[in-house]
């Protein structure tokens, strides 16, 4: 029993960063209708930054933390403005090519400037475990899923109650009405890029510890982002926070438990997730369903 | 020279085949490989193009189905001694058949959850061929170097009175399949099949009403896609000797999409061109950079500026696709 | 004073030429009717002065140039309710209200919302309401109140007749014609029902294919036979 709880609060860890960067998506997909491919890089390239302060100029942790969420914000928001707007109104393909362009540019600048070497990155949470009713649970995990909490209460808040929040939300969902009580529609949207870039880097510098810092961090876990947003709906941002946590805890509990899944299958775990969801009800658990006008 | 326009300039093509016949005479062994290379990726984007720019479907994962072709010939020839010619044909039909079931589910994915279904898939893929070790070899990969069944890797062969050596060969097995595989594609589409593909790409509800079948050619165009993607990871594998989980990575599927856009759509002329691109770029981006990644920044950049200059695309590509899953 | 003119509008959707030259007056303090068949551009009037609609000729309001996209129209001071009333679907009724004020600096919208409670009385209850779910006359109203919560001086409504019962439609109209008599507010208003509109408005258009064919105080054109049978329908 209490391995399972360590199990299930481990679970809970990595999946507040998928849920994390799973938010990011969704974000970018309900005001922008577009499934940024990049989100990944862009994670990575956060980490990077974060770790160059702390390993190189000696920043320390939270600072550094603190700096990068604010360079991804402008970072993000850039990137709609310059790269993504000009695109908004062609068609899906061409969407999906510049994201494509972005990863590859994102990724090879990494590569780049950093090398591919494997980096060991410190966690800023100590590495003991602390003991819960005779279960030994890990600081480093309670830490991941209290930062991520935090950051989606701050959301949360953000969004429904003030009237930036409103606006980013009817910027949205109804951009042309939104317009005419005078919303300023793109920078709204430039601002939810803004936001998905600060959510994104979160989620790459919670895992940098575990996972080791590389160019190809976030590959993977852009690839259960996706899962985790498309189980939870890919317009729903409490269907990622709850995608994500899902997700997190059952492949956690499938590696452990069942024999023939083991560590390798994770990843394609989460891809048959992706398949099975988008087959069987592709609104997701918490979407709408979409009416396909003739 | 549209890949579908019913007079096929017959005189540009066979001047193409003499020149693809002469050149290894005049160019070094290596670049003859590379040349093979160019032969490999354009077979792959003749099928990519079939899906994508003839009905439209975005697939992200084609490096998958090239996996799926690159191991069926690799198990064959060294599991059960099939020589490696024979292969080919095997793995697409055998790759056909994938894509053909993946069709079917794929026909209720559209646009953008296609290109992320897809896209999932490519990043698995290296993934699931670990896991299967026994079948697969799994991490340590497939050999094929220097076993019998591998033509001219040990001894020369010898072909119509001449005798060739291994990258010889590979480049006219691989430029024979292209030229075949381009003919092919060419008798595919002209007439009623590529007009009924265009009418899905352009207007699925548009098609439909007009009595076209739209899952029989969606699925059509996905199979001989992959039948394609299936003959192109056969050569592949012959001419790397080897494969592993990682001959077939996440970063293949895309460049092979890129190729498609970069060239252009239709033209064989387009589709040269991003074969070649896709082969040739590290080579090109080494002399804007030393560095590692500069490819991937390259190609990066390049697609964006594409979109951004030239958002019609090489040859109308980009503009003719209309999706109905646009942002509306 | 002439709050909003119109002179020599044109404006088209890609080949489709939809406005050739219309010139309209909005004196302050007034209702005032565009009136015409579907297709005639009285919706596309009012999406040029809103910036909805790529436009060329002249217009201004309250004696400046007004030009842009609809952020900046909002800002000057002009709310535009559009065709399918354009409410926020997804959001509850009292952030469509908040929204509609989002041009204004003001510490507390509280005065304003209690201001919609007069008016729409059914309002306060439905406060936290999904918008979505209301009835399309309900949500009628809401995009007029949301209008209001600007404080505009020019409130323009496109169709708000569109789809509703003549019970609610004469509600709503009583409502303009209320809030013009008490506050003053400038209307122009968009109308396929020309009869309720022309009771409401005093000064009227009727546009066709993109021009306007006929003009003048609402009761000429009620009592000129021959120009309510070609063009008003009745």
């Amino acid at each position: 029993m209490a391995d399972f709880m360590q199990q299930v609060v481990a679970g809970l860890a990595s999946g507040s960063i998928y849920a994390s960067l799973a938010l990011a998506l969704v974000l970018i997909h309900r005001a922008t209708g577009v499934i940024n491919f990049a989100q990944g890089e862009m994670a990575t390239l956060s980490t990077y930054i974060a770790w160059t302060l702390t390993t190189n100029h000696g920043w320390g942790y939270w600072p550094a933390f603190v700096f990068t969420l604010i360079v991804s914000f402008l970072g993000g928001a850039a990137i709609h403005q310059g790269v993504i707007r000009p695109n908004e109104k062609g068609s899906v393909l061409r969407v999906v090519i510049v994201t494509i362009g972005l990863l590859l540019a994102i990724n090879g600048l990494v590569t780049l400037i950093w090398s591919g070497e494997v980096r060991a990155v410190k966690s800023p949470f100590p590495t003991r475990t602390v003991d819960v009713g005779g279960v030994a649970i890990s600081i480093q995990d309670i830490g991941t899923i209290g930062v991520v909490v935090a950051t989606v209460v701050v959301l949360w808040f953000l969004l429904q109650y003030t009237k930036l929040g409103l606006a980013m939300r009817a910027a949205a969902t109804n951009p042309g009405e939104a317009r005419l009580v005078g919303v300023r529609v793109t920078w709204m949207l430039s601002l939810g890029w803004g936001l998905a870039a600060v959510l994104g880097a979160i989620s790459g510098m919670l895992a940098a510890p575990s996972v080791f810092l590389d160019p190809n961090l976030m590959a993977a876990l852009l690839i259960y982002a996706f899962a985790a947003a498309v189980l939870g709906g890919i317009d729903s941002p409490v269907g990622a926070v709850v995608g994500g946590l899902t997700l997190g805890v059952g492949l956690n509990l499938l590696g452990t438990y069942v024999d023939f899944v083991g560590a390798d299958l994770r990843l394609p775990g989460a891809l048959l997730v992706i398949l099975v969801v988008l087959l069987v009800r592709p609104s997701g658990v918490f979407g709408r369903r979409e009416v396909r006008r003739v | 020279m549209r890949l579908d326009r019913s007079a096929l300039p017959i005189a540009a093509f066979v001047a193409l085949a003499v020149v693809v016949a002469v050149v290894p005479s005049f160019v070094s062994a290596f670049r003859a490989q590379q040349l093979a290379y160019v032969a490999i990726y354009l077979i792959a984007l003749i099928g990519l193009n079939i899906l994508t720019g003839y009905t439209g479907q975005i697939s992200l994962g084609h490096g998958a189905f090239m996996a799926v072709g690159g191991y069926t010939t690799a198990i064959l020839m060294a599991d059960h001694g099939v020589k490696d010619i024979w292969t080919i044909p095997i793995a697409a039909l055998l790759t056909g058949t994938v894509g053909f079931l993946f069709g079917l589910p794929a026909l209720r994915l559209s646009g953008l959850y296609l290109a992320l279904a897809t896209f999932a898939i490519a990043v698995s893929t290296p993934a699931v061929i670990k896991r299967f070790e026994d079948f697969t070899g799994g991490g340590s990969g497939i050999n094929l170097f220097g076993i019998p069944e591998l033509t001219a890797s040990l001894t020369p062969v010898t072909v119509l009175g001449k005798e060739l050596a291994f990258n010889d060969w590979l480049y006219y097995l691989c430029w024979s399949v292209a030229l075949v595989g381009y003919v092919l594609a060419w008798l595919l589409l002209r007439g009623r099949t590529g007009l009924a593909l265009r009418a899905v790409r352009d207007s699925e509800t548009a098609a439909q009403s007009s009595g076209v079948s739209l899952p029989k050619y969606k699925t059509l165009a996905f199979g001989v896609s992959a039948a394609y993607a299936g003959v192109a990871g056969s050569l592949f594998a012959i001419a790397t000797t080897f494969v592993n989980p990682d001959t077939f990575p996440i970063s293949l599927s895309i460049l092979l999409l890129v190729g498609v856009v970069v060239g252009g759509l239709g033209s064989l002329a387009g589709l040269i061109a991003g074969a070649v691109f896709i082969q040739f770029l590290p080579d090109w981006s080494q002399r804007v950079s030393n560095s590692p990644g500069a490819p991937s920044v390259v190609s990066g950049v390049l697609l964006i500026a594409l979109m951004y200059v030239l958002p019609t695309g090489v040859s109308g590509l980009v503009g003719r696709i209309r999706l109905l899953t646009r942002r509306g | 004073m002439t709050l909003l003119a119109l002179e020599d509008v044109e404006a088209r959707y890609g080949p489709v030429q939809a406005l050739r030259g219309v010139a309209l007056e909005v004196p302050e303090g007034a209702i005032v009717a565009v009136l015409g068949a579907n297709g005639a551009g009285k919706t596309t009037t009012l999406r040029a002065v809103s910036g909805t609609v790529r436009w060329s000729g002249r217009i201004t309001f309250a004696g400046k140039a007004l030009g842009g996209g609809p952020e900046s129209v909002a800002r000057a001071g002009i709310a535009h309710v559009p065709e399918g009333r354009g409410t926020f679907t997804e959001l509850t009724v009292n952030e469509n209200l908040r929204l509609g004020a989002y041009t204004r600096r003001v510490r507390s919208l509280q005065a304003d919302i209690d201001r919609m409670a007069q008016w729409f009385p059914w309002i306060p209850e439905r406060a936290g309401q999904q918008a979505g779910t209301l009835s399309g006359g309900e949500q009628q109203m809401l995009a007029l109140a949301r209008a209001l919560m600007a404080r505009p001086r020019l409130l323009m409504l496109d169709e708000p007749s569109l789809g509703l019962a003549p019970m609610i439609v004469r509600e709503i109209f009583r409502i303009v014609r209320e809030l013009n008599e008490q506050e003053g507010l400038t209307v122009l208003v968009v109308e396929q029902d020309a009869r309720i509109a022309l009771q409401a408005a005093s000064d009227a258009y009727v546009l066709e294919v993109g021009r306007v064919a006929v003009s003048g105080p609402s009761e000429e054109l009620r009592e000129n036979e021959s120009v309510r049978r070609s063009y008003l329908g009745y």
